[in-house]
């Protein structure tokens, strides 16, 4: 491997070769929390609209006021046409909101049959866990995602290309690892034995059985009680008829991700934190053979004058302060202006410190850099700015 | 790096907490615990929070439950094992312990305290349920996780008292929070009698009580601004109770006011601030001084539209009716120095 110099050396990430790219189907924006990764989605659709293409953006948990600038103002798990796009070149914007819970019952609806499905839905387990199970919101984005992308090639909807926002969890990894985490589980031992009693119909069954199983269910009606375990059972009994289709499509979406068509984009702050998680999530696409386009990294320090370091502003602020002069206004505003640029130089200083240990350790990731802006997005001009800021990566 | 303006900190400080220089604002609050939307600095402050109270001879607990090891990596040791282990010595005198509190370990404490369960536990693990319990199903996480929290608080040594003065828990993000806290009433909606329930109802007891202070730590920036809002009233709903708005990354105005406002408009006389670069020295013709000029101006209308921004959003969070301290940016990153710096600035607004 060729020793690496600097920053300078790092392929840019062309985010408009890769909308425009007609073999570019899925986008995945994937991130730690609080890194912009929602408005980088939107940004992306919305430009990717407007360069031609007929889009789709499924956002998981948009902030409000995000959510109105794409026009949505309700989360009915529907998408609907984003008002204000410029369609001059061809192309579309549609947008929806994911609703976790809907779309979970829709599987259900989907794969049980009629009088299962009331059974389980009704089920107390069923209410508290659709909505609070772990990997519950990665997985049904999964499932959403599959569903886009089986009505767009089915025809049903004029879909050239989905962009999909990831859940908020703690990691981005959980995007990954959630689904596989959930059929492990729905296949596991655990979930059989529990199962065993309905099955036989019967607590007197229990009676004859002996060893581990005999001594887990004894162990878990002691522990939890023996009605929650005839709740969780009655659930688990009922869930069962569908497991197979479950798991089917959440391994069918998860190796779709693996196809050329699929773009991941990884979303970062530059700070380590999210960089260390961009790190996780880079390595873990390599091994699953997953399409990496290039890294994100939002908010950035930049100035058009660096070449006024953050040493020399400083010691001219403090010069200033020294001198007689600095009884004159004048000489307090330069100072401030001066600190105000040491300050900034210094970030920029930490940041790029950060984002080039990133590269260090995974050279050759394409990456585009975005200016922190001073205010949050309100409306579609500035999801286009954002969409701007993503096509010329920001340089100083 | 000195705060500009510590002093006119103080006295804002001392005007809205009421609490002044005399004493601390929470002073029965035996749990803090602190939540903030992602990339707010959640568990910075929260570890800064622990410094500060750790005066004189003060035992604090600083827990985590993420399961990222994020105190290691911010107090610099090696990672957390199950178990505390000391942290930091706080700068007035007391001392942090980090705890970082891992389900698989909680749960089979839990079951060992509870059910006396010894080798039984065995089983559990080797049939799946350890592993159900503790990732699959977050209800049942938090259980644990909330639990582990409540022993710490109450834990005593016999004829001393509580083994911690103060627990600081470096909670799941705003958006999860009142679930995360309320996870033990829902337990005692499915769990109608027993040991569990119980517990499930102690916890809930001294989580509601005025013992316990949630702590939102946002930025000047309005989503997160918006979603401690949201948390606060989510909060309240559930009878959680809330303490202080923790506003990390503050930047000063850094300029005179007039000055500040002309920046923002685009009207600052760059003409003479040239010239005054050029006297210092900074730049040596009127060509770069020039060039300078203007960049500089730019950057100071950037840095007003952003200080414009945070007086607004601080006008709707002081509107929240809960006491709110400020926490400045530290350009360099935070390391330890950092840390001892932020606590001081707690301490000086009467946090501790």
């Amino acid at each position: 491997m060729t020793p690496r110099r600097g920053p300078a050396e790092v392929p840019r990430l062309d985010v408009d070769a890769l909308l425009r790219d007609p073999a570019t189907q899925t986008i995945v924006c994937c991130g730690a929390g609080g890194v912009g990764k929602t408005t980088t989605a939107a940004a992306l659709g919305v430009r990717a609209a407007e360069l031609g293409r007929r889009v789709v953006v499924l956002t998981i948990d948009p902030a409000r006021r995000l959510a109105q600038s794409m026009g949505l103002e309700v989360l009915d798990n529907t998408p609907r046409p984003v008002p204000g796009i410029d369609a001059s070149a061809g192309g579309s914007l549609d947008a929806m909101m994911l609703d976790m819970k809907r779309t979970f019952d829709e599987v259900v609806e989907g794969h049980a049959p009629p009088d299962k499905a009331e059974q389980i839905l009704a089920n107390p387990f069923y209410v508290a866990l659709s909505s609070s199970f772990a990997g519950t919101s990665e997985y049904m984005a999964m499932e959403k995602l599959g569903q886009l992308r089986a009505s767009a090639d089915a025809g049903e909807q004029p879909w050239d290309l989905v962009v999909v926002d990831t859940p908020p969890s703690r990691s981005a990894l959980d995007f990954l690892d959630a689904p596989q985490r959930l059929s492990s589980f729905l296949d596991g031992r655990f979930l059989r034995l529990l199962m065993v009693p309905a099955k036989a119909g019967g607590r007197a069954y229990l009676r004859a059985l002996t060893g581990v199983v005999g001594s887990l269910t004894g162990l878990m009606t002691r522990i939890i009680g023996a009605q929650v375990l005839t709740d969780v059972q009655t659930f688990v009994a009922a869930l069962d008829t569908m497991f197979g289709g479950f798991r089917e499509r959440a391994d069918a979406t998860y190796a779709r991700l693996q196809d050329e068509g699929t773009a991941f984009v990884v979303v970062a702050s530059p700070d380590p934190d999210a960089l260390r998680e961009a790190s996780y999530f880079v390595e873990r696409l390599d091994a699953e053979q997953m399409p990496l386009a290039g890294l994100v990294v939002n908010r950035v320090q930049v100035s058009a004058i660096p070449s006024l370091t953050a040493a020399r502003s400083a010691a001219a602020a403090e010069q200033l302060s020294e001198d007689a002069g600095a009884e004159s206004a004048e000489g307090t505003v330069v100072a401030g202006l001066l600190r105000l640029h040491a300050e900034r130089m210094l970030r920029r200083e930490r940041e790029t410190a950060v984002v080039r240990r990133f590269h260090g350790a995974h050279p050759g990731v394409a990456t585009v850099r975005v200016a922190a802006m001073a205010e949050d997005v309100h409306d579609l001009a500035g999801l286009r700015a954002v969409g701007e800021g993503l096509s010329v990566s920001s340089g100083g | 790096m000195p705060a500009p303006s510590s002093r006119s900190r103080r006295t804002r400080a001392a005007r809205r907490s009421g609490a002044g220089e005399t004493g601390s604002t929470f002073p029965d609050v035996r749990l803090h615990v602190v939540t903030g939307k992602g990339g707010t600095g959640k568990t910075t402050v929260a570890a800064a929070l622990a410094l500060a109270l750790a005066t004189h001879g003060q035992r604090i607990l600083l827990v985590e439950v993420e399961d990222r090891q994020g105190l290691a990596q911010l107090f610099d040791v090696p990672p957390l094992a199950y178990g505390e282990s000391s942290l930091a010595v706080g700068p007035w005198g007391g001392e942090v312990l980090g705890l970082s509190v891992e389900p698989r370990a909680a749960l089979l404490e839990y079951l060992a305290t509870f059910y006396k369960l010894g080798r039984a536990g065995k089983v559990l693990e080797k049939a799946g349920a350890i592993d159900f319990a503790t990732t699959i199903a977050p209800g049942m996480r938090d259980v644990l996780l909330t639990g582990k929290v409540y022993e710490a608080v109450r834990r005593s040594r016999k004829g001393s008292g509580a083994v911690y003065d103060a627990v600081v828990l470096d909670a799941p993000p705003t958006g999860r929070i009142t679930r995360f806290l309320n996870v033990n009433s829902e337990v005692s909606v499915l769990a109608k009698v027993g040991p569990i329930r119980n517990q499930a109802e102690s916890v809930m007891r001294m989580l509601r009580s005025s013992t316990t202070a949630v702590h939102l730590v946002t930025l000047l920036e309005e989503m997160p601004v918006q979603e401690t809002l949201d948390g606060i009233a989510d909060l309240t709903a559930a009878g959680l109770p809330v303490g202080a708005v923790l506003i990390n990354q503050v930047r000063q105005d850094g300029l005179p006011s007039d000055a500040l406002g002309a920046a923002g408009r685009g009207d600052l006389d760059t003409a003479s601030v040239a010239a005054t670069l050029q006297r210092v020295g900074v730049a040596k013709d009127s060509k770069r001084a020039g060039t300078l000029a203007r960049g500089l101006a730019d950057e100071a209308g950037e840095h007003a539209q952003r200080v414009a921004l945070q007086h607004r959003e601080r006008a709707t969070l002081d509107g929240a009716g809960h006491p709110v301290m400020e926490l400045d940016l530290v350009p360099t990153g935070i390391d330890l120095g950092g840390l001892y710096a932020l606590a001081e600035q707690l301490r000086e607004q009467g946090l501790s």
